[in-house]
């Protein structure tokens, strides 16, 4: 059945993608992000040298170090002489020609060499006239190291110039550049995985691990699934699946899929001190991604990009997304989304390297800050309209690094974005002051008024939930969030020491073998566990922890089987 | 032919078979997080981008090798008329450059594992052990092919294992092994079977699983995998996910 959009072209297969955009302008660099991250996914040995999110200051080498660089780290798409597209690095005979040592496979001094300090020391070090210290050590070699690099080396333009001058983006746009970056320059990017649409480390993987979900566009490596080929890291541009060097399997940012399938937004969004994290979903037909994302000029990539995403208002779009398969709850969600508000309706979002041929779904505001900061600095009024288009225009330099950042090295988008950002600074001073309202100052920037403050409410002012418009997982309501989510043992997982706890039915406990797909038998047993008034599965189960040893109590063993079968007791009264 | 005979080459062969399959089964079954090359990249690199390539195409070319010089009967070989000295030459000669090869490989290997201080401290015991067995099973094998070699070159005639080894494996396979054949083969070649057998077993316990999961379905499928969190879900709908390009 062929559907059309409003604009008469037929719609394909329509794909629904949790998304994020992010603010720049409010970012002040705390790395609360990057710390909650951390706690939550990251703080296991193996994994000591990750941050699943990153800020990074820009200019900046970044993390891994230059990982800009394709040139040498050859991550994401090559378009051939003939249109098509195949991993930079290599197509899939070449990749498995050099599976046995991966040519392209940043070492761990490339991120950085983590370290712990001999804290013992400060306690067991004999008197004497000096004070003890703590020496780092090398938590790869164990031995003790000097701490020369780390994921934040360069904060706040740290190192100076010589370090900064690192920047690949920065080394394109040239030597005078640089300069002016350490007088009038510098915004805090934070990074996570970026779900792509056309995601490379994906392509990458020689075992098909690593994979697309189709339900929210969410990339995950199946760590059952994963042998350790160490072929995605080098596939991802932007440096943003690792390897745990303990478990030899690959790890990434899963965009905290626990929470979305719930509603609750990621952790990083979560705990953002900026509140300048958006999530939701964005529509988009998978029909157009692969031509997208072939276009033969880099710089057409971002509007290929954009026209990938579908309008949830359009009705042949709705109609199509019934046809495919997406909930209701999803397209009206769609509807509410603040990225596709941000990124395809006010079009003050951009897309991070689209260049690199992954159609990136993880979009940002660029910064005005700099622009508004040289202004004042020069004894301008930082807010005043026509001194902020024209600064724009004049400081060539930040637009051109944001545009080698966001565009491919367009400015026209940037400047557009960052037009439209100056439009509602002015005009929400106007309004702050009481000033009479100046239409002028919208249409130079082809927006109503009406418009300009919706994007102010949205951007400066909007509540939780309306940055966080995330539908439930499939199967569950609205009205059941945290119904699902069963308060059990966190030893519980598979393989854990919890492992064949509730009742033991499966021969190796409950949670071996593979995960159990939600049923609704699963659903109501769950229900009943949660709320029952006796402890859930075998009721007379004896905890070990609390037993002392003596005598032989009920339950302590299973019970006889009496007709051959086991004795099940699960609570289903 | 005494009691020792029919255990190692009557009895021992399927007892290791059963571990092979029975343990790389249950491996699979149990421990399929366990399953990875456990890469040791991210330490090191320089050393290992020689010596794991040369070690892995050397092996392989050997293991291609052993399926043909055991698999495929002489018979057949002198059917299409490879004349036994042309085949005898040709498995010589790659056979030498291949073993040379893997053996330098191991060898640069297991120095860059006790050199290289992040590499020793990721080392298992189960790691030692397994390329202990391996290097000398490589020993082993290669020692057999030289003392041939040297035969060829003093003018005296080589053991030819095609007319012993290779008729007792394939005697194994259908259940009558041929114990008599492979006890007439040299003290070399026995040895070489037997720390090869060993190396089987413990095969499913080590690493080298990661031979048995070798990515060749990556050649035929398409770059960009969906999967479905719920896998009901994608019978909601018939259409494939078409990406307009391969
Ligand atoms: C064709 C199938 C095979 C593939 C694709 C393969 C691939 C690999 C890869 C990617 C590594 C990790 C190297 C690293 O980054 O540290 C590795 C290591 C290793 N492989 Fe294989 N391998 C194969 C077959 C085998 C076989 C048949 C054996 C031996 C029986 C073997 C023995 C080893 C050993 C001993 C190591 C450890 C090297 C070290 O780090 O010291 N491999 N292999
Ligand atoms: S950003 Fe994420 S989805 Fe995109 S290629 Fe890298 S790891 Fe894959
Ligand atoms: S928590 Fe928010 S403000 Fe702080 S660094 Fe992260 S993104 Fe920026």
């Amino acid at each position: 059945m062929e559907i059309r959009d409003g604009a008469g072209r037929p719609i394909g297969r329509v794909m629904a993608q949790v998304a994020m955009v992010m603010n720049l302008d409010k970012c002040i660099g705390c790395h609360t992000c990057s710390v909650t991250c951390k706690q939550a996914w990251t703080n296991r040995s193996g994994v000591e040298y990750v941050w699943f999110n990153n800020v990074e200051t820009r200019p900046g080498q970044g993390y891994p170090r230059q990982y800009e660089d394709q040139e040498r780290w050859r991550g994401g798409w090559r378009r051939t002489g003939s249109g098509r597209l195949v991993p930079r690095a290599g197509g899939r005979l070449h990749k498995l020609a050099t599976i046995f040592a991966n040519p392209l496979m940043p070492s761990i001094q490339d991120y950085y060499e983590p370290w712990t300090y001999d804290y013992e020391n400060l306690i067991v070090a004999p008197l004497g006239d000096d004070m003890p210290v703590a020496r780092p050590r090398s938590l790869i070699s164990g031995e003790p190291m000097n701490i020369e690099w780390s994921a934040n080396w360069d904060d706040n333009l740290g190192g100076g110039p010589e370090v900064a001058g690192g920047d690949p983006l920065a080394r394109r746009l040239g030597e005078k550049v640089r300069f002016s970056f350490e007088e009038s320059f510098m915004f805090y990017l934070p990074r996570i995985c970026e779900h792509c649409l056309n995601p490379s480390c994906v392509a990458s993987c020689p075992s098909g691990a690593l994979y697309k979900r189709s339900e929210d566009g969410i990339v995950l490596v199946d760590q059952d699934r994963c042998r350790g080929w160490r072929m995605c890291v080098t596939g991802c541009p932007y440096k943003k699946v690792y390897f745990n060097h303990k478990t030899g399997k690959a790890e990434k940012c899963t965009l905290c899929y626990p929470r979305v399938e719930v509603g609750l937004p990621t952790v990083c969004s979560e705990t953002c001190v900026g509140r300048l994290r958006y999530l939701g979903v964005v529509l988009y037909d998978a029909e157009r991604v692969g031509q997208a994302a072939a276009v033969a000029d880099e710089r057409d990539l971002y509007p290929a990009q954009l026209d990938v995403m579908l309008d949830p208002e359009d009705e042949g779009v709705r109609a199509a997304a019934r046809r495919d398969g997406i909930a209701e709850r999803w397209v009206e969600s769609a509807r509410r989304s603040p990225v596709y508000t941000l990124a395809a309706r006010y079009r003050v979002a951009l897309p991070l390297h689209p260049e690199y041929r992954t159609l990136p779904m993880v979009w940002y505001v660029p910064p005005l800050s700099p622009v508004v900061d040289a202004l004042v600095e020069t004894g301008h009024d930082g807010e005043a309209a026509g001194n902020l288009f024209g600064a724009i225009e004049a400081l060539r330099i930040p637009v051109e690094y944001l545009a080698e950042l966001f565009t491919a090295g367009d400015v026209e988008p940037v400047v557009g974005a960052l037009r439209r950002l100056a439009a509602m600074r002015s005009h929400m001073r106007r309004v702050n002051l009481g000033e009479p309202v100046d239409e002028g100052i919208a249409e130079a920037v082809g927006m109503r008024t009406a418009e300009i403050e919706a994007m102010y409410r949205l951007l400066a002012v909007a509540k939780y939930d309306e940055r966080y418009v995330i539908p439930t997982a499939y199967g569950v309501d609205e009205a059941d969030r945290g119904v699902i989510e069963e308060v059990g043992c966190s030893l519980d997982f598979e393989g854990g020491p919890g492992t064949g706890g509730m009742g033991g039915a499966a021969p190796w406990g409950e949670a071996s073998g593979r995960a159990r797909p939600a049923t609704v038998e699963n659903f109501h047993a769950l229900r009943v566990r949660q709320s029952g008034e006796k402890p859930s599965g075998s009721a007379k189960r004896v905890n070990l922890l609390n037993w002392d040893g003596r005598g032989r109590p009920e339950g302590l063993f299973p019970k006889k089987r009496k007709d051959g079968a086991e004795a099940a007791e699960e609570g289903t009264e | 032919m005494t009691w020792l005979d029919y255990a190692l080459w009557g009895v021992l062969p399927y007892l290791v078979l059963l571990v092979l399959v029975g343990g790389t089964v249950w491996r699979y079954r149990y421990d399929r997080f366990g399953w990875t090359t456990r890469s040791s990249q991210l330490y090191e690199s320089r050393l290992l981008r020689i010596a794991s390539p040369m070690f892995h195409f050397g092996l392989l070319v050997v293991i291609v090798g052993h399926v043909i010089g055991l698999l495929i009967p002489k018979s057949w070989t002198e059917a299409v008329g490879i004349p036994e000295s042309a085949y005898h030459l040709t498995a010589l000669s790659l056979g030498i450059v291949a073993g040379v090869c893997t053996l330098g490989g191991i060898a640069l290997l297991i120095w860059r594992r006790r050199t290289t201080g992040p590499v020793f401290s990721a080392t298992t015991v189960n790691d030692k052990i397994m390329y202990l067995v391996l290097t000398m099973a490589i020993v082993a094998g290669l020692a057999t092919t030289l003392l041939s070699a040297g035969a060829d070159l003093t003018g005296g005639h080589g053991h030819d294992y095609r007319e012993t080894v290779s008729v007792w494996f394939r005697s194994i396979w259908i259940l009558q092994p041929d114990v008599a054949a492979m006890a007439a083969s040299t003290f070399a070649f026995k040895l070489h079977v037997v720390i090869g057998l060993a190396l089987f077993t413990l095969l499913p316990f080590t690493r080298l699983v990661h031979a048995f999961t070798a990515p060749v379905g990556y050649l035929f499928r398409p770059y960009v995998v969906y999967r479905a969190r719920d896998p009901r879900s994608t019978t909601r709908t018939s259409r494939p996910i078409r990406r307009g390009w391969g």
